[in-house]
């Protein structure tokens, strides 16, 4: 209780951050006194429609990665293991990139978190199909990487046939991950599915702690792993394909916030759902105020500060583990 | 009434019949001990039993009630299965393992109770495991595992335990220890069957010895009727010792037929 009630301030922290760090940094009195006026200044518009709804998408998304980081973790009973695995981020952006290949993003607003949620939804439905209903780990692993690799091959195929430079920039610009420029409509399009992901999500924190002890223990103590696996693949397709709609794939919060908060909760894989949730979004929005600070001028792309932290934090993780071991 | 009936069960794995025509009754207080040759069908009888594996033909009736009709948290509540390998995937408490027990219990979301709480405990007494309660599963040896799993199993005060090969990484001492608790277990009213390879201590513990053999029920009766020559003969193809003591059978294998 106390790890969450920590998480959630620094949340909160993390959330208010973001509020007053952009372009230009507004000191908390100065946000005060401009909501309490009444009149409509180009700072409360800021305010209003840029930066609060980018607040309020780092929050969902990185709640997201987090908690589905971490369902995936308990249900493979594998550290290693990250939202992406089963092929929703990949086929998330793919869907996206037919949006953009297509013209369709210039056309309407929605088209991209569209073509991502449908491609997402394509991808999960491939992955249900070729893992069966056995139930087993190795094939629902199988299946993920074999849908991950066609669909980053047929948008490498789009980004190949992209008609001209710049189009192919967009779309590699986009792939790299960000919030930058995302209105309310964005928040709305996908904080449904992120919500009922993640609801979906929590009801399986039991069923991960039994599987602590395999899966013939863990059917024996009474949970159905098949109804289990269901639940895990349609509120990840659900949340991350919403979360990777909106703001392209953004990697390593899934996979390093379980890992961090893990021995936090005495390494339960049920305590760990709320409290990766809380993590993910706390590291995302701390991320996403740090890529302002860092380059206010040409913005560093989100997904691209993640992987360069990410990555080396990771290793040393896997150092400290090992030592630890040895 | 049996607390646990099995009729003509047949169990294949894909076109390879594993299990023939078994039947099998196990009464309530009852500690019957599964013997065997390697492959000849004790753990997958219980796997059967446990509903991991689909049945060929044939009914497992719990308590009068046909366990195939019986929803996963349902039989959960009755039936406790101890796996062979005791693979544990997150370096947990010992407590916090045990309490895994209770999950077929558990409401939705719900704390553990104080009842909860009495049972993990006398759980964790009658395995011996109290004097480590705190400590994470990876800082136990092989056999100090064993008991905590069993602990696990013992958790959800089941009305049956099967349990597979629950003495196999303990030392002779620890060894009489689950056997007397389990067959303690036995004398309060809970039915047990318990694989076993060390025929002197299945002959001391249980009330009952059942030898599968070629797919079938080759014997099934009291330990000194089941364990004779020819059965021992026939069952694992060895000649052995046989001694009868005042404190019950010694069965040593001495050399292969």
């Amino acid at each position: 209780m106390f790890l969450l009630s920590l998480l959630g301030v620094i949340v909160l922290l993390a959330f208010m951050a973001s509020l007053l760090v952009g372009r230009s940094v507004t000191a908390l009195p100065d946000l005060l006194s401009l909501l309490l006026e009444s009149e409509q200044g180009t700072e409360l518009l800021i305010f209003q429609e840029v930066r609060l709804p980018r607040a309020i998408l780092g929050l969902l998304i990185g709640a997201t990665l987090g908690l589905s980081g971490a369902a995936m973790q308990g249900f493979l009973r594998n550290p290693l293991a990250e939202p992406g695995i089963i092929g929703v981020s990949a086929s998330a952006s793919f869907g996206a990139v037919v949006a953009f290949y297509f013209g369709f993003a210039s056309l309407f607003a929605f088209a991209l978190p569209l073509g991502g949620m449908i491609g997402a939804a394509l991808g999960v439905l491939i992955v249900q199909l070729l893992a069966g209903r056995g139930g087993s780990p190795l094939s629902f692993i199988l299946a993920g990487v074999a849908v991950t690799s066609f669909a980053a091959a047929l948008t490498s195929l789009a980004l190949n046939m992209a008609e001209n430079p710049f189009a192919a920039m967009e779309i590699m610009f986009w792939l790299m991950g960000s919030l930058a420029d995302r209105s309310f409509d964005h928040v709305w399009i996908s904080a449904p599915f992120m919500l009922a992901g993640w609801a979906i999500l929590l009801t399986t924190g039991r069923a991960l702690d039994a599987l602590t002890l395999g899966e013939e223990a863990a059917t024996t103590l009474g949970f159905n792993l098949q109804s289990v696996q269901t639940r895990l693949i349609i509120g990840t397709a659900l949340a991350v394909g919403a979360a990777t709609s909106v703001a392209g794939a953004i990697g390593f919060i899934g996979l390093v916030v379980p890992h961090i908060l893990r021995r936090f909760v005495g390494n339960r894989p049920g305590a760990l759902l709320p409290a990766s949730a809380l993590g993910g979004a706390a590291l995302m929005l701390i991320a996403d105020v740090a890529v302002r600070l860092l380059s206010p001028d040409r913005e560093l792309k989100l997904g691209v500060l993640t992987a360069l932290v990410g990555a080396p934090f990771f290793l040393y993780l896997i150092l400290r583990e090992r030592k630890r071991i040895s | 009434m049996s607390e646990l009936s099995i009729h003509s069960l047949s169990v294949a794995y894909g076109r390879r019949s594993v299990l023939e025509n078994i039947t099998l009754e196990v009464g309530g207080g009852e500690i019957v001990g599964l013997i065997g040759a390697n492959g000849s069908g004790k753990t997958t009888l219980l796997k059967a039993i446990a509903g991991l594996l689909p049945v060929t033909s044939g009914d497992i009736l719990i308590q009068g009630r046909a366990a195939a009709m019986m929803e996963v948290r349902e039989r959960a509540k009755y039936l406790s299965y101890l796996p062979q390998s005791g693979s544990v995937f997150w370096d947990i408490t010992v407590e916090m393992l045990v309490s895994l027990g209770r999950l077929p219990h558990q409401k939705w979301r719900q704390a553990l109770t104080s009842a909860d709480q009495d049972a993990i405990h006398a759980a964790m007494r009658a395995a011996d495991v109290l004097a480590f309660a705190t400590r994470p599963i990876s800082q136990l040896s092989g056999g100090e595992r064993s008991r905590v799993l069993l602990a696990r199993a013992l958790a959800s005060n089941p009305a049956i335990l099967l349990a597979d090969e629950p003495t196999s990484s303990l030392d002779p001492g620890h060894a009489i220890d689950v056997m007397k608790k389990l067959q303690g277990l036995a004398h309060s009213g809970m039915s047990l069957i318990v694989v076993m390879h060390d025929l002197t201590l299945a002959a001391r513990h249980c009330d009952r010895l059942v030898l599968l053999h070629e797919k079938k029920i080759a014997a099934d009766g009291p330990p000194a009727d089941v364990l004779t020559a020819e059965n021992l003969a026939a069952g694992f193809g060895v000649r052995a010792f046989r001694q009868m003591t005042e404190e019950g059978p010694v069965i040593v294998p001495i050399d292969r037929v």
